[in-house]
């Protein structure tokens, strides 16, 4: 009796945030997935009465030439922004501040933490304005005598995937600043008594005892970076043509472009069984063992 | 902890699926001391906002125990659509009275977002001056009547004299074909490589625009059509043709760079600042550009009749009847879920009154739909191209009036931006266009052109 009574009261202060998620996360969540089964559109017929299509949906999904290439497109923009960039950056950036001088370091930290702290609107902004043809960018070439191309139009991933790289490395870097503080030095000092050098002490020591940060790191920017909507929309639109329409766009162009929501919500749910991919994958390839 | 993590992850997958799902319905509803108005307020176009604050000035004196809240959408052309049925999916955002365009009102009546007007209309006594492809304009698929017409209007080419004249072109220049359209437009390149020939809208961000000055203006000149016979023409030589266009002008440069073309304000840029400094040639738009350059518009350039010259669009090759034209129109309705009908038809009609409607029709240089406003001498005299662009009333076409044709008109589109931006030919656009209708309209509704 005695145990329920305190289990119960254990629940109590959790009840309010699991309400709270169930009813502003769970609730949309199983609303889309039921959307993605009906024909909801925002204009016409289907507006009034939405019916039950089953998996008309996805079948028209997966058979439009548009969803290969921006399936495509999204792993590209979160592996190369998120997986390598982001997270090679961050640790990068936290190992070479861990060895600099005071002021070096808080000036290159508060730069590079300028980014994250931006609302994504204005960073969206500022990347616009930087790789626009007559922005930033090309200004500086042009100082050098270069004329540089227009990168929102020839070449939009890579425009947007430095972008969501700038901005997204300061989160990188902090979380891996924290795990490279508490990596026991005299680990670090034993290898290096034993004639390790830089690299193999990273690869053998440092990167071994924080790999449950780079999995959890890993896990968040993938998702946060499957997820991009504003940074790509504001500096390309998705376009030109679909050269950059990643998930997020083609959804938000076919539900509130095209007015088709119950096909916009079919690509969502597409989005979420890539995002759960993508986290089996780090739970399965970085389990910790026990120790 | 390792289930916690398998939570973590669709729940930060989906909040995109969150934004979609958050578009539910509401409570409430406006009180019967309040009538909301939403309307468009892009860029040049103000004239709206202008005329609905008068009118809530005059109505609000009239009617002293209903407020009216203005909800100006600023919002390109799609996303304005947007935005409005996402604020008629609610009751307590639903307007009572909303700016709509023609092409919306079918596909909005089926979504039960517009209450008839019959009853009223038939009580109104200045219904009968509207003429009645103004009626018709109005019209839902049940025969009813939705909206009540604010004007029409017409296209055609604008250009700027100074740059033809450049170019050795005369200043009362009338294309006779698209190759002599094309002609002109490289002869101006060649004169100054630094102004841009030939504008036409096209692609995703120029929505309806692009759909109907742009590649519509060409296709309904090929002789071919988007719609006949109750189904939807498909594999027509026209429609690649007019693809083919829009590939020429795109690829020779003769039109603005493709990126330029896709930014967002291209017509307001072209219209506010383009056209009057002498940096566009030719411009494929419609008859209320010259409403931005009148003194109550958002770009008065008191020259503008001397330096601007209009001409009609001619058909592909000069087949009869030589010009073509697109006709189109926004009219007010009234939301079906308006618990003041009574109020917000008596403010439908105010802003429609004679006085009103002629107000509105000059400064947004449209055409007028009310008889006792076209005869008016106010109405004739302010602005010159008036006669001209009225006269296109004889070659002008409408688009597919079918519930379908706001769906279509996104795979035109999508059809243009592919080929402005090199990524498919004509042809292949054209079959991608094809299967996209097959797919919205079903197979029994197209017929092989």
């Amino acid at each position: 009796m005695a145990v329920t009574s305190r289990g119960a009261a254990r629940v109590i202060p959790l009840a309010p945030a699991v309400v709270l998620l169930a009813l502003f996360m769970l609730g949309p969540v199983i609303w889309s997935f039921y959307g993605s089964f009906t024909d909801a559109a925002l204009t016409g017929p289907a507006a009034l009465n939405p019916e039950w299509i089953g998996l008309d949906n996805y079948t028209a999904l997966f058979g439009d030439p548009d969803f290969p290439k921006s399936l495509w497109l999204t792993v590209v923009f979160v592996f190369l922004s998120a997986v390598v960039g982001q997270n090679v950056m961050g640790i990068m950036l936290a190992g070479l501040l861990r060895s600099a001088v005071k002021p070096v370091r808080s000036i290159a930290s508060t730069v590079v933490v300028a980014a994250w702290v931006l609302p994504e609107i204005v960073a969206a902004f500022a990347a616009y304005a930087f790789f626009h043809s007559e922005g930033t960018l090309n200004a500086m070439l042009g100082g050098i005598g270069i004329t540089g191309p227009d990168w929102l139009y020839s070449t939009p991933m890579l425009a947007v995937i430095i972008a969501n790289i700038w901005r997204g490395t300061a989160f990188s870097m902090m979380v891996y600043s924290a795990a490279l503080a508490e990596v026991p030095p005299e680990l670090t000092e034993a290898a290096q008594l034993d004639g390790a050098n830089g690299l193999q002490r990273l690869a053998w020591v440092t990167l071994p005892v924080i790999r449950r940060s780079i999995s959890t790191n890993l896990m968040l920017t993938t998702l946060q970076t499957l997820s991009v909507f504003t940074l790509i929309y504001v500096m390309t639109g998705g376009g030109p043509g679909t050269d950059s329409s990643t998930l997020p766009i083609l959804a938000y162009q076919e539900a509130f472009k095209f007015a088709q929501v119950g096909y916009g919500t079919a690509i969502a749910t597409v989005m979420i069984i890539v995002g759960a991919v993508f986290s089996v994958i780090y739970i399965r390839a970085l389990r910790p063992e026990v120790d | 902890m390792r289930t916690a993590r398998f939570l973590i992850a669709p729940v930060t997958a989906v909040a995109l699926a969150l934004s979609l799902g958050a578009c539910g319905s509401g409570g409430g509803g406006s009180d019967d001391g309040t009538i909301k108005v939403a309307y468009q307020k892009f860029g040049n176009f103000t004239q709206a906002d202008e005329l609905f604050k008068d009118v809530k000035a005059d109505f609000e004196k009239a009617n002293p125990d209903v407020t009216v809240e203005l909800v100006p959408i600023e919002a390109q052309q799609n996303d304005y659509f947007t935005k409005l049925a996402l604020m008629n999916r609610s009751p307590s955002t639903a307007p009572d009275v909303m700016y709509e365009d023609t092409y919306m009102i079918k596909s909005d009546v089926e979504a039960g977002y517009l209450a008839p007007l019959d009853d009223y209309l038939a009580e109104w006594d200045e219904w009968d001056q509207f003429v009645d492809g103004a009626k018709e304009a109005g019209a839902g698929d049940d025969g009813k009547t939705y909206g009540v017409s604010m004007g029409t209007d017409t296209r055609g080419l604008w250009f700027n004299k100074d740059v033809l004249a450049k170019a050795g072109l005369p200043e009362d220049w009338a294309p006779k074909s698209w190759d002599e359209l094309l002609e002109a437009a490289r002869a101006i390149k060649e004169s100054d490589p630094d102004v841009v020939p030939f504008n036409m809208y096209s692609g995703k961000p120029q929505g309806e625009a692009a759909v109907m000055q742009g590649f519509e203006m060409l296709l309904y000149g090929t002789g071919d059509t988007l719609y006949e016979d109750g189904k939807w023409v498909l594999g027509s030589q026209g429609f690649v043709d007019a693809l083919g266009f829009v590939t020429t002008v795109f690829t020779e440069g003769l039109a603005p760079t493709p990126q330029q073309a896709l930014d967002t304000n291209i017509a307001n840029t072209v219209q506010a600042e383009w056209l009057p400094e002498g940096k566009v040639g030719i411009s494929l738009d419609g008859s209320w550009v010259a409403g931005t350059w009148l003194e109550s518009g958002n770009a008065p350039w008191p020259e503008w009749s001397e330096k601007m010259g209009a001409a009609p669009m001619p058909t592909q090759d000069g087949a009869a009847p030589g010009a073509v034209s697109m006709s189109g129109g926004w009219t007010l309705a009234m939301g079906s879920g308006s618990s003041n009908p009574d109020a917000a038809f008596e403010f439908i009609s105010m802003a429609l009154n004679r006085e009103n409607s002629l107000w509105f029709d000059v400064a947004n240089s449209q055409i007028a739909v009310r008889t006792d406003v076209a005869e008016d001498p106010e109405y004739t005299k302010t602005n010159p191209t008036t006669e001209f662009f009225t006269g296109l009333v004889d070659v002008t076409h409408f688009r597919p009036a079918t519930s379908d044709y706001p769906k279509v008109s996104n795979e035109i589109m999508v059809a243009m931006e592919s080929v402005m931006t090199g990524q498919q030919t004509p042809e292949e656009a054209a079959a991608v266009y094809d299967e996209a209708v097959t797919g919205i309209v079903g197979e029994e509704n197209t017929t092989q052109g």
